[in-house]
């Protein structure tokens, strides 16, 4: 029997049969499903290639805060309303759930019993309840507020009602662009200049008023340019014209659910992980920072956060990556995410449905790329460096 | 002399109920003051949701004394002053929250499935239980049970799967998932961690794949694309092709667990193994996968939980389960604008199995750390 099988115990032989095996199966396997796939297309007189793209969408888009969306406009205009809306959610939703998660991780380990025990019930009721349900509930207490005749008004000037919120819209003037263009220069060198004081601090351990000087270029400077052109900003603020509101900037109540949602039940996620980062650090650590006499603000900031830092920032990307991800779910309010907008409707208008799946899988898939590519420079660049 | 018998304060208690009070609640002013703030914020809060929830609630009559069959029997829509929750819309649509549309004479068989499925859980839960064996033999065969006893066949009628619905839904989604996800996980994590390019690279395309993308579009996938992969005749059910795209991306991350596991064995245990003259086969089985499993329990019952948590998503393809069971109520004309009931009960179901998996999977973490030393070194 054996010496039958004498060339099969090769291992380069084995190694090479059993991989051609593979890949041969996996071909058959593609041929199939292609020739099936190909064969039901034409049954069902569903057309295939990419001109849908170009051809009108037929339908309306309640929220596109950056691009204006008619519906004679083409389906390619929907993916792009999408994705921006994807982006638009995740990168709010990101921000605001690092914010709130890192507080939170912090309160969780503070010596207060009470507080920490009340951000722990929280954590556990918002990490254990499905989020679609969470988004859901949202949306039904969003849409339970008054109407839009007895809205509430905050300041004079946002009306919340059960259509969302209105807030005055700002209207930049041909001046604005010289504030606007002196921010990012304020931002640039403000970046320069805390690299220069950070080696200069290195080199000859002097000092320098870093956030002063970087509060004074952001805020102040083009604060003083916007006031010698004379303001060039103005506001238009929402009218109550009939059943609805006119003019100003709106935010969809579809937006906010999602928001707060994915922002709170990230950041849950997100204040465990701050918490077992904080908890990695020695406790020598902060003892000894102690005796030096470091005050207990800079013990934080200087000893604890960045070498807890090193352990949160890998568990961090992967909730940034399950919140884009999870922001998908807007198609249970109708929010018009990619999801929604180009996933659903015109993928039910066209009928493409490989077209459509194919981009919109292609388009996650690539976020996601992104969001780890940027988080890996970003983890390498706080790791030890062994000099 | 006489200065030596001054009398000295007692040190601050630091033991006892006084003890601790000063030490965790008034530490400090701020701390003190954070925490009568807390406790203000509490004593209004706490009164206000027990009235809600229980004391001004209506469970199955409302202050009328009348039994409450829609929403506007409600004490609370009779009259808006006092009234709390109406707990009567679970107790008037309890048999669709955990059954759905399953036929009433049949629903034995869920009650049936629904203990063996406790049963066969038992032993996986219970490393220590008494005849342990046996009882895992009824796991293995407990999922052909099951599906004979809720799809019907071997003298039981048919009960087609869309009239399933509510727990019986999420339940069968959740366990089906994690169960046919863990050996295809492990076939990934082996195929991703092999010495052969064309399978590691296959099995690293896949994984990476599946986690780059929502599992709603899978379930897309499921949905729309799949019947066009298939030949004709072949007409897949609803909920198969649901449970295909859940199946895809749990083992996807199950792989990924697992592969965190196999990462932690050290060398010289593949090492000993070769060179006892084992197989890759029987190395794996024998020797890496039983400790790889071990170490990366936790984890597991983690993404298990997650999955349990994603199999709401369903709704959106169409499959009433539990919150699609709630949400179909809301849309029910009786019980419009009793959404706040209807979440909270099905928040509380939710809570209650994923809270319980998360407690198991710390139960066990203490246990794998007390127990057994893996042998690092």
């Amino acid at each position: 029997m054996r010496s039958n099988l004498g060339f099969f115990s090769d291992e380069k032989f084995r190694s090479i049969f059993f991989q051609t095996l593979v890949v041969g199966l996996f071909a058959l396997g593609l041929l199939f499903v292609i020739s099936t796939t190909s064969y039901n297309l034409e049954k069902r007189n569903i057309a295939t290639g990419w001109s849908f793209l170009q051809n009108p969408a037929g339908f309306d888009i309640s929220f596109s805060p950056f691009l204006e969306f008619k519906s004679t406009d083409t389906h390619l205009k929907v993916y792009f309303v999408g994705v921006l809306n994807t982006l638009l959610v995740s990168v709010t939703g990101c921000i605001a759930a690092t914010i709130l998660g890192f507080i939170l991780g912090i309160i969780r380990l503070s010596s207060n019993w009470l507080l920490s025990r009340l951000v722990y019930v929280y954590v556990e009721f918002s990490r254990n309840v499905p989020l679609l349900l969470q988004i859901i509930l949202w949306y039904s207490i969003l849409i339970q507020l008054p109407r839009v005749k007895q809205s509430l008004q905050v300041l004079d000037v946002f009306y919340i009602s059960n259509r969302g919120l209105y807030s005055p819209r700002p209207i930049f003037e041909s001046g604005f662009s010289y504030v606007s263009i002196a921010i990012v220069l304020a931002l640039i060198s403000s970046f320069l200049i805390n690299r220069w004081a950070k080696k200069r601090q290195d080199k000859t351990g002097q000092q320098f008023p870093v956030f002063s000087s970087t509060i004074g270029l952001i805020f102040i400077v083009p604060l003083i340019l916007f006031f010698i052109l004379g303001s060039p900003l103005s506001f238009e603020h929402p009218e109550l014209k009939g059943f609805n509101f006119k003019g100003g900037l709106v935010i969809r109540p579809e937006f906010i659910a999602m928001f707060l949602a994915l922002s709170i039940y990230t950041a849950a996620f997100i204040s465990e992980i701050v918490r077992a980062g904080i908890m990695s650090v020695s406790k020598g650590q902060r003892e000894a920072s102690a005796a030096i006499g470091l005050k207990q603000t800079w013990i934080m900031r200087l000893i604890i956060i960045p070498q807890a830092l090193r352990v949160i920032v890998p568990p961090l990307t992967s909730q940034y990556l399950n919140l884009t991800k999870n922001s998908s779910l807007g198609i249970a309010v109708g929010y018009a995410d990619l999801v929604h907008g180009f996933g659903g409707i015109s993928l039910n208008q066209t009928g493409q449905a490989i077209e459509c799946m194919a981009i919109v899988m292609a388009t996650y898939l690539s976020i996601s790329l992104t969001i780890s590519f940027f988080m890996n420079i970003y983890n390498r660049s706080i790791q030890f460096k062994e000099k | 002399m006489n200065e030596m018998n001054e009398v000295r304060k007692p040190p601050v208690a630091t033991t006892g109920i006084i003890g601790w009070l000063r030490i965790n609640l008034f530490f400090n002013w701020t701390n003190s003051l954070i925490t009568l703030f807390v406790i203000y914020c509490l004593y209004h809060f706490i009164p206000w949701i027990l009235d809600w929830t229980i004391f001004s609630a209506d469970f199955k009559y409302n202050f009328l004394g009348e039994q409450i069959t829609n929403q506007e029997m409600c004490s609370r829509n009779l009259d808006p002053e006092n009234g709390g929750a109406c707990w009567a819309v679970i107790y008037v649509r309890f048999y669709q929250f955990i059954y759905g549309f399953y036929p009433k004479v049949e629903v034995w068989r869920v009650n049936v499935a629904y203990v063996m499925l406790a049963l066969a859980l038992l032993p996986l839960l219970y490393a220590n239980l008494p005849y342990r064996k046996y009882f895992l033999y009824f796991t293995y065969i407990f999922p052909v049970i099951a599906y004979f006893l809720l799809n019907g066949g071997f003298g039981f009628a048919e009960v087609s799967t869309n009239k399933w619905g509510g727990l019986l839904v999420t339940l069968v989604l959740g366990c089906t998932g994690i169960a046919l996800a863990f050996p295809i996980g492990i076939m990934l994590a082996l195929g991703r961690r092999s010495k052969l390019p064309v399978i590691s690279m296959m099995c690293t395309l896949f994984i990476e794949f599946i986690r780059g993308v929502p599992l709603i579009t899978l379930l897309f996938f499921g949905m729309v694309m799949l019947p066009l992969f298939l030949p004709e005749g072949i007409d897949m059910d609803g909920l198969v092709r649901v449970l295909v795209a859940v199946t895809l991306f749990q083992s996807a991350y199950m792989a990924e667990v697992i592969r965190g596991g196999l990462q932690a064995i050290p060398p010289g245990q593949y090492e000993a193994a070769k060179s006892l003259g084992m197989s890759y086969w029987r190395m794996n089985l024998l020797i890496i996968l039983p400790q790889a499993i071990r170490i990366s329990i936790p984890p597991i019952v983690n993404t298990s939980i997650g999955l349990f948590k994603d199999t709401t998503l369903v709704i959106i393809v169409g499959i009433l389960d539990l919150l699609g069971i709630g949400r179909g109520t809301l849309a029910d004309t009786n019980w419009l604008g009793l959404s706040y009931e209807i979440y909270f009960f099905v928040s509380l179901v939710f809570f209650i199995f994923t809270f319980g998996m998360s407690r198991y999977s710390l139960y066990l973490e203490k246990k794998l750390k007390t127990g057994i030393n893996m042998g690092a070194d």
